[in-house]
């Protein structure tokens, strides 16, 4: 369409018409999968909680944690201090417990519902075994439950357990019960305690002392009944010199009505341990006169206990109507390393508040917060950080750039940074710059050929190069793609 | 009782005494903010904007307040000399908050222009005073409604159109009393069309066995074509602390510049807020803070580029010592529409000792595409390498690190534009790193306490 509107007004396009045609690009993940779902009805009580968890046949600890999160979770308001617009959201309104129905739970691969291969299918996962070939182990986890871990057998050889929060449950109580709130208190924020009392499934991986994990762990996460939240938590404990990547890939369908998301990452790493965390986050953002979409309110926190341990988050972050997510690191144990590279694209009437905290309390520890923000249409895009450095972590580094890059006039690029230096031994470094494509780079790439679409799509992407590159291969690819489909349109 | 509450008490009590000891513009104001404090509370810790200063801590001794008026008989152009070598500047004084009329005062003014009373001003000229009092600062403010509730005097500084003035404006605030007081000072300065002046305040405190709190609200015009220059020292004593708010609003092609420098203070907190209502406007912001002791030292700015064309630079520099505590917060808000907008901010911030903390809270906030923005943060020591180079050079550590903090300083000093003042000022900082009191001469007055900590 572009190319023969192109030829008919035989005029390059300026930097407006690309945006504008940014509108015309569709949700390529919008499509609804037809499958029997085990629904319960909508509202939030003492009684919900408690049904979740006897669905999910819990232990009794278990439920105590639920209940306790959620009378906590009565008492809190709703945060507000976010740059954001948020509508008011009626928790009475919400089903918090959709799953896909299971016919005495599918024995072996055989038995899954082939309408739910087929969602994974489109989704491009390497469900099917006939991928297993590509070596990525997939916790898939639709509707908040959890429906298929492959490559379990592989990994179980090593002593890894990658597997659904319930069957941690499950088979690795102890596990569980002494990590599960440890980072992610439920007392620690509005939507963390309400993960916490209502939480249905997710994903659990362990790594025992001195494994180095031979694949990329990833989860895709998929809310596909309607009028349903997704809660999910993951669960990662990198024991003494283990190594994990993580990727996390995230979409929904297209609907009118907005959709809860409010999910929980704890991270525990120890001695020596590293954790890569990648996410691509592609919820469905809502139309462009932004109708629709899903509310992303995540809490995301790593606690680098173990000395030189190192906490790597990545994310691309192109959907959700609303993001309101901090993936943080406490970096407690001495020489701890922390690091946060951040792509946040908004458009349209996306909004999104996010950002990093980096909280240094061991010595020696260093962080490094590389964050970018494209706007474009009528969006907000909000970075919002905090370094702290405690009174007793001498030598501490932290460096932190942010960026923002505004296309259009109507849209708004904000930084909020909290700096808190209570050492004399630290240094502290924020840069932050706000800017638009210039007319030169435009002019410069004009000049060797190369119309002015593809030039902002070069430039564009340049910017984004220095977090792209910190991602996963598999990753980098599709995020490099995705970035093209949100902000460039029918360009790339 | 929170710290409100007394001051609402005092005015409830004695309306008829505050209002009778000042003018009726003023009044006509003091009865709104009274109401609009009703249910309100001060600041204190944690709160967004306030993170690290309490304002209810401040305001909460039992402060007295000079509502009749009582004069304290100090003769401030004899007993005090605020001398800047190489400058002649054209002088006027307040004790508390009171302003020391002088006779020789308008003989050496252009004509038209008024440094007087803002109460005396306000029943001689109630159209001029009524066209600008409490028009701009934020009334929803409770400092600034606390402000409005008590204040019987102040300064009036007006230039009007198309006059440059030659000489620099010097204010010199004097804390002086008998007992604990707190000053509501107000500071109204106009500069219309094409008119230029520097204005140069300074705060000291003359007898700091009694603790003192500076309440201030200063509103500023700068209409346009106009230049205005404001130079705010503030070289107190531990027992001074200082809440001031400047409010200010640039109309097209003018330029201001606001230099805030907290030598000596006990707490002081400092609001800037500057409105760029025209289009081709320049503004520049600087502050320095220089803290020992348990002095806190909190700059709060927000610059609005509200039009086109605009740019506005932001530096801000600390330099914490002992157990002193600094905080900043500067905001740029860049609204829809105000396309090709040029704004910095910097903050840079050094951590002399262990116990020193420094609280820092950049913010942008930009709702167009067409602008050049951004804005750094610092926080750390003294290079090792050049901290090196120098005692390897035979310089005793002491004094190669005083020299490099007062390197660090020199850009914040630079920004000045008046030769004598700068020179002053340099003088004034190597002295404040080491220890000294900073004496003028012939002045009877020993600007900083001698029984400092």
């Amino acid at each position: 369409m572009k190319e023969s509107e192109k030829d008919k007004n035989k005029k390059i396009p300026t930097n407006d018409d690309i945006i504008n045609d940014v509108t015309t690009s569709e949700y390529k993940y919008g499509f609804v999968t037809d499958i029997d779902t085990d629904i319960i009805p909508q509202g939030l009580n003492e009684d919900v909680v408690r049904l979740i968890s006897q669905k999910k046949g819990e232990p009794e600890w278990l439920l105590d944690f639920r209940l306790k999160a959620f009378r906590h979770w009565l008492t809190l308001e709703v945060p507000t201090w976010a740059h954001l617009d948020i509508p008011e959201i009626d928790f009475q309104a919400i089903s918090y417990y959709a799953a896909p129905k299971k016919k005495e739970g599918p024995k072996s691969f055989d038995e899954v519902d082939p309408e739910l291969l087929d969602t994974f299918n489109k989704l491009g996962i390497p469900l099917e075994e006939q991928k297993v070939l590509s070596g990525m182990a997939v916790d898939a986890v639709m509707d908040s439950v959890s429906v298929k871990t492959t490559h379990k057998e592989k990994l179980a050889e090593l002593g890894i357990i990658f597997c659904s929060f319930s069957e941690a449950v499950r088979d690795y109580p102890d596990l569980v019960k002494r990590y599960l709130g440890s980072v992610v208190s439920y007392r620690d924020n509005f939507y963390a305690a309400l993960n916490s009392a209502v939480f249905s499934d997710g994903s659990f991986v362990y790594i025992p002392k001195g494994v180095h994990c031979p694949m990329e762990l990833s989860t895709y996460f998929r809310i596909n009944a309607s009028g349903t939240g997704q809660f999910e938590r993951t669960l990662i404990v990198a024991d003494d010199d283990a190594y994990v990547s993580y990727l996390e890939g995230c979409t929904a369908p297209m609907r009118d009505e907005n959709q809860l998301h409010a999910a929980i990452v704890e991270i525990i790493v120890e001695d020596r341990a590293e954790v890569k965390y990648s996410t691509v986050q592609n919820w469905y953002a809502g139309d462009k006169d932004g109708r629709g979409g899903v509310y992303n309110f995540v809490t995301k926190r790593g606690l680098c206990r173990g000395d030189n341990s190192k906490l790597s988050w990545t994310q691309v972050e192109t959907g959700s109507a609303i993001t309101w997510k901090y993936p943080s690191c406490v970096l407690s144990g001495d020489g701890a390393v922390g690091e946060f590279y951040s792509v946040a694209v908004t458009n349209n009437r996306q909004q999104a508040d996010t950002g990093t905290k980096m909280i240094h309390t061991g010595r020696n520890t260093r962080s490094t917060i590389v964050s970018k923000g494209i706007s474009a249409g009528y969006s907000q895009n909000s970075y919002r950080g905090l370094v702290k450095v405690a009174p007793n972590a001498d030598g501490c580094r932290n460096y932190t750039q942010c960026d923002s890059l505004l296309l259009g006039s109507h849209c708004g690029a904000h930084t909020f940074p909290y700096i808190d230096v209570l050492n004399d031994t630290a240094v502290v470094e924020h840069e932050a710059t706000t800017s638009k494509i210039s007319e030169d780079q435009i002019f410069y790439c004009n000049q060797r050929g190369i119309p002015t679409e593809e030039a902002v799509a070069l430039i564009v992407n340049g910017y984004a190069k220095e977090v792209m590159n910190k991602l996963p291969m598999e990753f980098a690819v599709e995020a490099q793609k995705l970035l093209q489909i949100t902000l460039e349109g029918s360009v790339g | 009782m929170s710290a409100l509450s007394q001051y609402i008490e005092l005015f409830d009590s004695h309306r008829d005494t505050i209002e009778a000891k000042s003018a009726a513009i003023l009044n006509e104001y003091r009865y709104d903010a009274r109401q609009s404090l009703d249910g309100k509370t001060l600041p204190s810790k944690g709160t967004e904007g306030y993170e690290k200063t309490s304002v209810e801590d401040m305001f909460l001794p039992d402060f007295g307040v000079n509502i009749n008026r009582v004069n304290i008989p100090v003769d401030v152009s004899l007993s005090f000399k605020c001398d800047v070598p190489n400058m002649s500047t054209i002088m006027a004084f307040v004790v508390n908050d009171s302003f020391v009329p002088s006779s020789t005062l308008h003989n050496k003014m252009p004509k038209g222009v008024i440094i007087d009373s803002l109460a005396k001003m306000a029943q001689e000229n109630p159209e001029l005073v009524r066209r600008y009092y409490n028009t701009l600062a934020h009334r929803d403010n409770a400092m600034v409604a606390l402000n409005t509730m008590l204040v019987q005097d102040g300064v009036m500084i007006y230039v009007p159109q198309g006059v440059v003035m030659e000489r620099p404006i010097q204010l010199v605030n004097i804390f002086n009393s008998a007992a604990s007081l707190m000053g509501v000072r107000r500071l109204l300065i106009v500069v219309e069309e094409g008119a230029k002046a520097q204005v140069l305040v300074c705060d000291h405190t003359q007898n700091s066995e009694y603790n003192y709190l500076s309440s201030q609200v200063m509103e500023v015009f700068v209409a346009p074509n106009a230049s205005l220059d404001i130079y705010d020292i503030e070289e107190s004593s531990a027992t001074t602390s200082r809440h001031s708010q400047l409010f200010a609003r640039q109309e097209r092609d003018s330029q201001l510049l606001v230099n805030g420098v907290t030598l000596t203070s006990g707490t002081t907190r400092n609001d800037y807020h500057i409105d760029l209502v025209g289009s081709n406007c320049s503004t520049t912001l600087a502050g320095m803070a220089i803290g020992s002791g348990t002095q806190h030292v909190d700059n709060n700015s927000s610059i609005r580029h509200l039009a086109t064309h605009s740019n506005s630079n932001q530096l801000f520099k600390y330099v914490l010592d002992e157990e002193s505590t600094g905080a900043f917060e500067g905001a740029i808000y860049v609204a829809e529409g105000a396309q090709f907008t040029e704004a910095y901010q910097s903050n840079r911030n050094l951590l002399a000792s262990k116990q020193a903390r420094m609280h820092t809270k950049p913010q942008l906030e930009i709702y167009n595409d067409d602008v050049k923005c951004s804005h750094g943060a610092t926080t750390g020591q003294l290079d090792a390498d050049a901290l090196f180079y120098m005692r390897s050079r035979g310089i005793p550590e002491q004094e190669a690190r005083t020299m490099l903090m007062q390197a660090f300083m020199v850009d914040v000093i630079d920004m000045v534009k008046m030769d004598g003042l700068r020179d002053r000022l340099r003088h004034l900082v190597e002295k404040r790193f080491y220890g000294q009191q900073a004496t003028c001469a012939d002045c009877g007055v020993t600007c900083r306490d001698a029984k400092k900590d």
